[in-house]
This record gives structure tokens, C-alpha cells and sequence, in this order.
């Protein structure tokens, strides 16, 4: 095994997890224990990522397992991310009694099985994986088991997300059925010429990933999930299984079906324009900010996958930066949602915002920065997202593609129009409590300053991101 | 020259918008915090005079100009100015102060980030006629938007949700298409800067369309009838201050967005569309000249008579002639001098009495002859009497128009008619005629700070009416270059096709 070290991340954070399980059941009261201990062992995971990153492209287990630039820049925003959620929510757990010693090591697991998914280069590394983040999922969306939406929304999206696994499965077998092979290389070489059963396969395999990217027409569980699980579940939601996913679909389209591109380059286009659309046009009319921020994920999947429409190396890097800016703008935004707490009672209804800006001046402002940096107005970091995304489609000459997502974005500069105008102009109501904890007031210090400083020096996350090609 | 003058003058008031943010006033009144403001904004308004005295009137090329690497490899940031821009950048840099200085008249609360508003606006504005390059021109243009939106919003009257949205969306509906221009533009010509592409050109299949998308932009922001409708709105709704500031200087980026790229970069749609640009502005004048005379509120028919003057702009920057381009940039001049009087001018009454309403006031000269005398002056300026400054914008215009083309020529005429019924039919109602009200009888004349604000707008209005030379001087190399590309760009095109 010359080629351990490759692999450390992933053992580390397995021997973490069940040693983890065996301090939760053999010491008693250790749920605040272990949450620090996943903590800590999440930071040393980063560490042992960034350490391999410097690495080429390296093969494990048969070829079944990829280590590249893609894989290590996706583990390093993801575990990145995972940080910062649980940093951000270990106050509000503790606030809804929640904090059990499941809680840490179940985000720990799914954080693994994405892992795999990321670096996987073989179905079946691939699906266990997704099953693994899947089943970790589907037992936090239902965490607060007392309450009767968290509970709706574990169960919704077991049966849905299990559905859209089966859709997936079936698609693996027909392309392993015409490809020969379960290894994505092998059947990038065998799959040259075109067929009924490998097209088929790359419809039913997008169909369940758009599933786990919520993106339309698969989208129908987010909000309800989004809204049902506890704040930080939703905040896991919004960020991590995206990350995984959209690197899931970036590596199915340039790797197995790379040839394919006929094939797949219109069911993209269209998911893409759909998401966009829905999600701009579905949010205006939501009253509870968790579900407006799920229809708002919705569109900006669509601009995401807009990147990956274009079949160029340009527009995959689009789309990581995308999801790179759009993840700090969430943990922006569930930061300050975390602070709307009065009384051990979070809120999380647009009416609760209404003239915030009067006595809390700094939550506001950063909640101003970051819904025009989501609706992608100059010179936020949102924008520059966009920008890079409509950069790479126009480079193809898909104009239809770059007006209608532009056109979507009035439309969904609306209703984050209309959240300011609750804060700022509407007339106050009672306090919030203004003490945080400290790792939440980092994360909103943190991801608001990268919002508001982006343009100080946009060149950063490109140069890295260039690096990843894959065509 | 190594110091990056421009860029401080860009900077310099959001470090002062950052200062008030950051120190905290004891009593709670921010007194303090004007005076930063006020500082800081005078020191702008010097740096930009500084600018204008070292700055080379003879040359057409692009001055002070600042190349540094930004989006890596593709985007850099770039800013300079020349002839033109530089009045535009005084007029910015001119404006702020008289808005620091009558702020505290109409802002009741939250003073201190209104200041911080502004002055964040201030660089933006400074920043949209500065930069040579597309994208560096779109961040800032679209920037804008956040500020004004919220001086609307927060500040503003009883429908000023309403206006603010309307505000926002229309605008950035209109640019949103700009932004596919841009990228489309990258991807042909390779670069978005703008020296650059005055000297590649763009090939004329593409002009058109691209053209267009250029125009929905800056139509929307001029604003052109049929796309005016969020003006009226958004100045009845703003605060003084912010009326000031949108019909200064935000409509100005429009104007200035069409000499410096609709001529500058593509000359063959623009020839193709005139005819369109023309007929647009003279239903805004004519047009919205007659919907002014009809105004029972005072605020609504200056906003219309600001499109009916944008309306003169964008005709005379579409004769492609010296002295309609000359004219075109004067009577913007002219008209952010003017239009930010006449709003400063309803402030003040409106302060003392709570209404805009025309058939509220009468009678008015004879308990404020002081602000009698100073409204006549910016009422004459505002339907251009020679000796102020519009005379010379409107004059020029038509010059060029009737050089072009007679029947549109006589058709604005008659926009001058109209322009002149309105004011002076506003004047007669509003400082003539017999107090019929007995409420206004308390009504005291300017105080100090008013008079200081306004008479600094009187005396330009005035001493550029009567010597526009420097101002001519600015401007006169600029718009000659920018005709001798346009008129070699079409010759050469001409000759292609032959």
C-alpha cells in the first residue's frame, strides 16, 4: 500500500467517526464533547486535504478512486463549509435541545460519504457514497423528532430521495449494461458510438442527480424540507450535498459521457432555464425565510448548471466558483438567521425582519450586503458569480440561455428587494437578544467581509479554480 | 504622473463614509458626522478642480490614466478621463457638498447613514465616468442602485416603497441586457477596454444588436419616453436631497454612457438607429412638456421637465454634429445645475409649509423676496433665457438639429415654447399671484444655509450663461475626436460595402 497517504483524509475521518460512537456510548453527557472533538477532527481533515493537494492526478483501489485537482478543491470548500456549519450552529442546537451525540457524528458520516462521492471514478464507488450522505440525511432532516414538519421532512425526503436513488441505479445498470464497465474511464473508451441504452442511462443517472441538487423539475422536496429540519439541518442542506452533487455532475458529464454531449447538453439547458425561472418566480410568494431561501437555492442550481450546459473547461470553472460564492453568501445568511433569537425562540418568518435595521444597524447591514450579493448586484461577490457563469455561456453563443437567466434575476432581485424593504423601511418591532456566540459572529464577520471585499481582489478563487480542467 | 489621482477621487469618499461609519457620536445627533462629510466632499470637490487646472485641454487622448491588473488576464481596471468626462466629474464632485450642506433641513432621522449613503454614491458616480472599461463601467453604473435605493426607501414619502421598486427594476431590467453586450463584446473583440476598442472597432453585423442593447440600458436610465415612467416617481418620492442627486447626476450617466459608447463604439448602428433616437426625443419633449403643464405638484413637473430637457440631450448628441454634441454635454451641465436647484428651491418650501401641491402656494414674493429673486433666476435657466446656461445647451442643440434634419429641428422649437409655459406659469402660481392661504403668512425666508446652498448654484447658472468658454474649451477637443472617429468608421464601412 505505497499509496495509503492519498487515502488518509478518508481513513481519518472513518476511525474519527467510530471512535467518536464509542466515547458517545461508553462516557455518559459527552454530546458537547464529541461536538468540539468532530469539530477539531473537521479541521485536521482540512489540513490533511490541503497537504495532498499539491498532488497530480493520482488512481487508487483499481483505478476506482481519483484523487485530482477537481476532488481536492471540491474536499477542501466542502469540508471548509462543514466547519463553518457546525461552528454556526452549536449554539442553536443546544437552544432546541438537540444536542445529542448523534448530531456531530451523523454530519461527520454524510461529510465522508460525500467525500466518496467526490473522488469516485467508478459507479459503484460512486453509489455507495451517495447512499452513505443520503441515509446520514435523511435521519438530520428529521432530527427534532418532537416536531411535527421536522419529521414531515425527513420522511418526504426519504421516500422521495430513495425514489430518485432507484431512478439513478437504474440508469447505472443500463450504462454499465451497454458500456461494459463500471469504471467511469472504461466507458468513456467504450461508449463512442451512440445508444438508445447508454442515453437512456445518462437521462435516468441526471434525473437523480438534479434530484440531489434540487434542481426543477426534481426541486418539489426542498422547501418543504428546508423549512421542516432544524435551522442548522437546513444550513447543512444548502451547502454541503450541493457541493457534492454539482462535482458528481461536473465528473458524470466530462468523464463517462464526455462524448456524449449531445446527448446530455439539452436536458442541461433545459433543467438550467427551468430552475432559474421557478426559482425566481416561486420565492416571491413566501412568507417563512428558510423556505425562500430554498426556492432561492433552486435558481441558483439553474445558474450553476448554466456553467456546466456550455461544454467547456471555461464554464466548469463558472460553475465552481459559483457554488464557491454562493456557499459563503448562505452561511452569510443562516448566520444572521441564527441570530434572530428572542427568549430561547429562534424566528425565521419574513414579518420577524421588519424594521431591524433600527435596532440592530449591524445585523442589517449584513443582511443587506448579502441579499444584494444573492440577487447579484455590482460590486458583490454575487455578482461576480454570475458574471463568470454568463462569461462562459456567452463564450458558446448561447444567448437564449445567458437573457433568460439575466431576466430571472430581475425577477428574483424582487422579492430580495422586498426582505430589505421589511428591515429598512418597515416600522420596528421588539428586540432581539444581541449576545452570540462567538464561532457565529466569526462566520458572519467572516463571509460578509468576503462578500463585501470580493472586488478588491476577484482574481483569487479564479486562479485556483483554473486549474481544474477536464476537457 | 505616478499618484492615482483618479482613484483617490474615487476612494476618498468612501474612507470618509467608512470614518463616520466607524466613530460613534455621543449625542446622538451626528453634527459631528456632517461635518466629516462636509469635509470630505469639499476636499473632493478641490481635488477635482486641482484635476481640472492640470489637466491638458489641447490633447484627446484619455489622461491620468490608471492600468492595473484586476480580473486576471482578462478585466483590468482602468480609469481616465478626458475633456468630457471631466466636467462630469466636477459636477459630481460640486453637487455632494450643496447635498451634505442641506441635509439636515429634510433628514430627520438616521443622519448618519444617509451620509453614508451619499457619500458611498458619490463614488460610484465619480467612478462610472472615470473608467475606461466596460465592466469596470457596468460595476459602477449598477452600484449606484444600491445607494439610491435605499435614500428612496428610507427616506422618502408616503409611496416611496412603491418608487424605489419601480426604481430599481426598471433600471436594472434595462441593464441587465447591457451585461450580455459587454460579455458579447469580450468574446469578439477580446477586450473590454475601452481605448482599445475605439481603435479595433467592432465589425458591422454585430453593431446593431449590440447597439441596442447598449440603448435599453441607457434609455431606462436617461429616461426616454416610453421608459420614463419610474422618474416621476422616484422624484416625487425622494427625499430633496435624493431628487438632487438623481436628476444631477444619475441621469447624466445615461447622456454621458451614449456619447462615450453608443457613438464612441459603434458608429454604423448608431447612423442606422438616429431616426429612432429622434422621433423618442421629441415625444419626450413634446410630450412630457405637455404632461408638466398639467402638474398640480410641484416636484412631478420638474421631473417631467427633466425628461423633457433629456430629451433635447439625446437629440442633440444624435446630430453627430459639433455643435449638437457641445450643446448636448452643456445642457447636461446645465441642467444638473438647474434641475438640482429647482429641487433644492421646492425643498425649501415644501419645509416650511409640508406640501408640494402648486394651489397650496401664491402670493409667495411677498414674505420671501430673497427666495423669489433666486427661484426666478433657476426658473429663466430652466426654460433657457440667454444668459444662462440652458440658453446655450438648448441653442447648440438646435443648431445641429436644423442642420440635419429642419423638421425636427422645428418640431423641438416648439419643445422650447412649451418649456417656457410651464415654468413660468409654475413661477407665477407658486411666488406671484394673491395669498389666498392664510397658513403661508408665517413663512420665513431662506436661512443661512440656504442661502448658501442655492447661491452657489446661482452663480454658475449665471457666470457660464454669459462665458461659457471654459467649459467650451473642455470639451471642444473631446467631441472632435470623437466625431472624426465616428465619421472615419462610417466612410470606411461605406467603402467596404463599395
Amino acid at each position: 500500500m505505497e499509496n495509503f497517504q492519498y487515502i488518509l483524509p478518508e481513513i481519518f475521518i472513518s476511525v474519527s467517526i467510530m471512535l467518536f460512537l464509542l466515547v458517545g456510548v461508553f462516557k455518559k453527557n459527552s454530546a458537547n464533547l464529541i461536538y468540539n472533538l468532530s469539530n477539531i477532527s473537521l479541521v485536521i481533515l482540512l489540513t490533511l486535504i490541503i497537504n495532498i493537494s499539491s498532488l497530480d492526478t493520482i488512481y487508487l483501489f483499481n483505478e476506482s478512486y481519483l484523487i485530482d485537482n477537481l476532488s481536492n478543491y471540491m474536499k477542501i470548500i466542502l469540508v471548509g463549509s462543514g466547519i463553518f456549519v457546525m461552528l454556526t450552529g452549536s449554539k442553536y442546537i443546544q437552544v432546541i435541545n438537540l444536542n445529542k451525540i448523534e448530531y456531530p457524528i451523523l454530519i461527520l458520516s454524510s461529510i465522508l460519504g460525500m467525500m466518496i462521492m467526490i473522488s469516485s471514478n467508478d459507479l459503484i464507488v460512486f453509489y455507495m457514497g451517495l447512499e452513505l450522505q443520503s441515509l446520514a440525511l435523511y435521519v438530520l432532516a428529521s432530527f427534532n423528532r418532537d416536531n411535527l414538519l421536522s419529521t414531515e421532512s425527513g420522511l418526504k425526503y426519504f421516500v422521495l430521495s430513495a425514489l430518485s436513488s432507484g431512478l439513478l441505479l437504474y440508469g447505472c445498470s443500463l450504462t454499465y449494461g451497454f458500456s461494459e464497465s463500471t469504471n467511469f474511464d472504461q466507458i468513456l473508451v467504450n461508449s463512442t458510438e451512440f445508444n438508445y441504452g447508454t442515453t437512456f442511462g445518462i437521462v435516468f443517472i441526471l434525473v437523480g442527480l438534479a434530484f440531489k441538487i434540487s434542481a426543477v423539475p426534481f426541486h418539489m422536496w426542498a422547501p418543504d424540507v428546508y423549512q421542516g429540519s432544524p435551522t442548522s439541518v437546513t444550513l447543512f442542506f444548502a451547502i454541503l450535498p450541493k457541493i457534492a452533487a454539482l462535482s458528481v455532475f461536473i465528473k458524470f458529464l466530462y468523464t463517462p459521457f464526455a462524448n456524449m454531449n449531445d446527448q446530455w447538453q439539452t436536458i442541461i439547458v433545459f433543467i438550467s432555464i427551468a430552475s432559474m425561472i421557478f426559482g425566481s418566480v416561486a420565492a416571491i410568494g413566501q412568507k417563512n425565510l428558510k423556505r425562500l431561501i430554498a426556492y432561492s437555492s433552486i435558481s441558483h442550481m439553474g445558474y450553476a448548471l448554466a456553467g456546466l450546459a456550455t461544454v467547456s473547461n471555461q464554464g466548469i470553472q463558472s460553475s465552481i466558483t459559483y457554488i464557491s460564492i454562493y456557499l459563503v453568501m448562505n452561511l452569510a445568511f443562516f448566520s444572521c438567521l441564527f441570530m434572530l433569537k428572542r427568549n430561547d425562540q429562534y424566528y425565521e418568518n419574513i414579518e420577524d425582519l421588519s424594521g431591524l435595521s433600527k435596532k440592530h444597524p449591524v445585523l442589517s447591514f449584513s443582511l443587506l450586503i448579502v441579499l444584494f450579493s444573492l440577487a447579484g448586484i455590482p460590486p458583490l461577490a454575487g455578482f461576480f458569480a454570475k458574471f463568470y457563469v454568463f462569461l462562459a455561456v456567452i463564450e458558446q453563443s448561447m444567448y437564449f440561455l445567458a437573457i433568460v437567466g439575466l431576466l430571472a434575476t430581475v425577477v428574483a432581485a424582487f422579492y430580495y428587494l422586498r426582505i430589505i424593504k421589511i428591515i429598512y423601511f418597515d416600522p420596528e418591532k421588539e428586540e432581539y437578544e444581541t449576545s452570540h456566540n462567538l464561532g457565529l459572529k466569526i462566520t458572519l464577520a467572516i463571509s460578509t467581509i468576503f462578500i463585501l471585499a470580493y472586488f478588491i481582489y476577484p482574481s483569487g478563487i479564479t486562479e485556483i479554480v483554473s486549474k481544474i480542467t477536464m476537457i | 504622473m505616478n499618484f492615482p489621482i483618479l482613484s483617490s477621487l474615487i476612494l476618498l469618499p468612501t474612507i470618509g463614509a467608512l470614518f463616520i461609519l466607524f466613530t460613534k457620536s455621543s449625542s446622538g445627533k451626528y453634527q459631528s458626522s456632517k461635518y466629516v462629510a462636509l469635509f470630505i466632499s469639499l476636499a473632493n470637490f478641490l481635488l477635482s478642480l486641482y484635476l481640472w487646472h492640470v489637466f491638458d485641454k489641447n490633447s484627446v487622448d484619455f489622461q491620468f490614466v490608471e492600468n492595473r491588473e484586476w480580473l486576471s488576464g482578462f478585466i483590468n481596471y482602468k480609469v481616465g478621463i478626458d475633456g468630457i468626462s471631466i466636467l462630469f466629474v466636477i459636477l459630481t464632485t460640486f453637487i455632494t457638498p450643496i447635498c451634505i450642506i442641506s441635509v439636515n433641513a429634510t433628514i430627520t432621522n438616521r443622519l448618519k447613514d444617509f451620509l453614508i449613503a451619499i457619500l458611498i454614491m458619490e463614488t460610484f458616480m465619480i467612478g462610472v465616468f472615470c473608467s475606461l472599461d466596460l465592466v469596470v463601467f457596468y460595476l459602477f453604473f449598477e452600484a449606484g442602485l444600491i445607494p439610491m435605493f435605499l435614500i428612496i426607501g428610507i427616506w422618502g414619502g408616503e409611496r416611496r416603497v412603491y418608487s424605489a421598486f419601480k426604481f430599481f427594476l426598471y433600471t436594472l431590467l434595462g441593464s441587465v441586457l447591457m451585461l450580455v453586450a459587454i460579455i458579447s463584446i469580450y468574446w469578439i473583440t477580446g477586450t473590454t477596454d475601452v481605448e482599445k476598442l475605439y481603435e479595433l472597432g467592432i465589425r458591422a453585423e454585430y453593431q446593431n444588436l449590440l447597439w441596442l442593447a447598449f440603448f435599453s440600458s441607457f434609455a431606462v436610465k436617461t429616461p426616454m419616453w416610453p421608459v420614463h415612467t419610474w422618474l416621476p416617481d422616484a422624484h416625487v418620492e425622494a427625499p430633496t436631497v435624493g431628487s438632487v442627486l438623481l436628476a444631477a447626476i444619475l441621469l447624466k450617466m445615461a447622456g454621458y454612457g451614449f456619447i462615450r459608447f453608443s457613438l464612441g463604439l459603434f458608429p454604423i448602428a448608431s447612423e442606422n438607429f438616429t431616426m429612432l433616437v429622434y422621433i423618442l426625443s421629441l415625444i419626450a419633449i413634446i410630450y412630457t412638456s405637455l404632461v408638466a403643464l398639467m402638474q398640480e405638484d410641484m416636484k412631478k413637473l420638474i421631473a417631467y421637465s427633466s425628461v423633457a430637457h433629456m430629451g433635447f440631450v439625446t437629440l442633440g448628441i444624435f446630430t453627430m454634429t459639433q455643435q449638437g454634441i457641445e450643446g448636448s454635454i452643456f445642457q447636461m451641465i446645465s441642467h444638473g445645475l438647474v434641475s438640482a436647484a429647482l429641487f433644492l428651491s421646492v425643498g425649501v418650501v415644501y419645509e416650511r409649509h409640508h406640501t408640494r401641491l402648486i394651489n397650496k402656494y401664491g402670493g409667495l414674493v411677498s414674505i420671501m423676496p430673497r427666495y423669489a429673486i433666486v427661484f426666478m433666476v433657476f426658473t429663466l435657466g430652466a426654460l433657457g433665457l440667454p444668459g444662462t446656461t440652458g440658453f446655450i445647451g438648448e441653442f447648440l442643440i438646435l443648431m445641429g438639429a436644423f442642420e440635419k434634419n429642419i423638421l425636427v429641428a422645428m418640431i423641438a422649437s416648439l419643445g422650447v415654447i412649451l418649456g417656457a409655459a410651464y415654468m413660468l406659469w409654475l413661477f407665477k402660481r407658486v411666488v406671484f399671484g394673491e395669498m389666498n392661504n392664510q397658513e403661508l403668512k408665517g413663512m420665513k425666508d431662506l436661512k443661512t444655509f440656504e442661502i448658501i446652498t442655492l447661491s452657489a448654484l446661482v452663480i454658475p447658472i449665471l457666470f457660464f450663461g454669459f462665458y461659457p468658454e471654459p467649459l467650451m474649451n473642455s470639451i471642444e477637443a473631446s467631441v472632435e475626436n470623437t466625431l472624426n472617429m465616428y465619421n472615419f468608421d462610417l466612410i470606411n464601412n461605406l467603402a467596404s460595402k463599395d
